[in-house]
């Protein structure tokens, strides 16, 4: 946390921005700008990390975010070309929204009506600290992680064959 | 000093987004984006409550940090059923892979 009237002004801004960058990830028909607005909102979130002091998440929101998942979406937009036509909403949208209006109006007034018992001063997270409770306390789940990491990663290269690479292969295994 | 109730229903709203957004859309691609606006508005609330409930400040970070992995892992994955879809239907419309469906 950072005091003064400076991170007042960065919350209203980032918050706006980012309120309208989501608005547009969720109303854009386009998806080339759907995802240019998810790329913004990514941004924004960074930027709120920064305002929490939390560094290390600002800077792994950006790389991973941003430099990684972002563009894994414009490549399967881009492996999906006839795919951008007929991005309308589903005939459920007006339930669609209900729902969302439903959990936004549950959400706020409880957030607005809870007493948050908020420390008055908090240091800010140094990334060591971070770094050896991840490996410390946090190990197992820490390196379950990985192993999903690594089964998510092969699962994706064998969804993705080309059919005629199975064909191939299944072939290459049968004279064998 | 911003209260943390801001950044609380900033997320919830940003939450609500991503609700519509996955019910909503009708393309597989942008039904991914709002799971992942969902996904983003939990890990900036890890880092809230982190960063003004907690003295140690590291549990919320630890959260996000596993919030950020398993979104990689989903998004890496997700897309690639997207495109396997793609290939078998000329398709990315979620409303005609339904032979799960009862």
């Amino acid at each position: 946390m950072i005091e003064g009237a400076g991170p007042v002004a960065a919350f209203w801004g980032l918050s706006a921005l980012t309120l309208l960058a989501a608005g547009g990830v969720v109303v854009s028909r386009n998806l080339f700008h759907a995802v240019l607005f998810l790329i913004v909102v990514f941004l924004g979130i960074a930027g709120f990390f920064l305002l929490l002091s939390a560094d290390f998440l600002a800077m792994a929101q950006v790389i991973i975010y941003v430099g990684a998942i972002a563009v894994l979406i414009l490549f399967a937009i881009v492996l999906t070309p006839r795919a951008s036509r007929d991005n309308a909403e589903t005939r459920m949208a007006p339930v669609a929204l209900v729902a969302g209006v439903a959990v936004a109006g549950l959400l706020i007034p409880a957030i607005l009506d809870a007493e948050w018992r908020t420390l008055s001063s908090a240091p800010a997270l140094p990334v060591s600290d971070l770094g050896r409770e991840l490996l410390g306390v946090w190990v197992l789940p820490f390196q379950l992680a990985s192993v999903l990491l690594t089964a998510a990663l092969v699962g994706a290269v064998v969804l993705v064959r080309s059919p005629r690479e199975e064909r191939e292969e299944i072939d290459e295994e049968e004279r064998r | 000093m911003v209260p943390l109730e801001n950044y609380v229903a900033l997320s919830g709203i940003l939450f609500a987004l991503g609700v519509y957004a996955v019910l909503a859309r009708r393309n597989a691609i942008l039904v991914l984006m709002g799971i992942e606006l969902m996904l983003n508005a939990v890990s900036l609330n890890f880092a809230a409550f982190a960063s003004y409930l907690d003295p140690d400040r590291v549990t919320g970070a630890v959260f996000a940090v596993f919030v950020i992995t398993v979104a990689a892992a989903e998004v890496g994955l997700a897309l690639a059923i997207v495109i396997r879809l793609f290939r078998l239907r000329a398709t990315s419309n979620v409303d005609e892979a339904a032979e799960l469906k009862w």
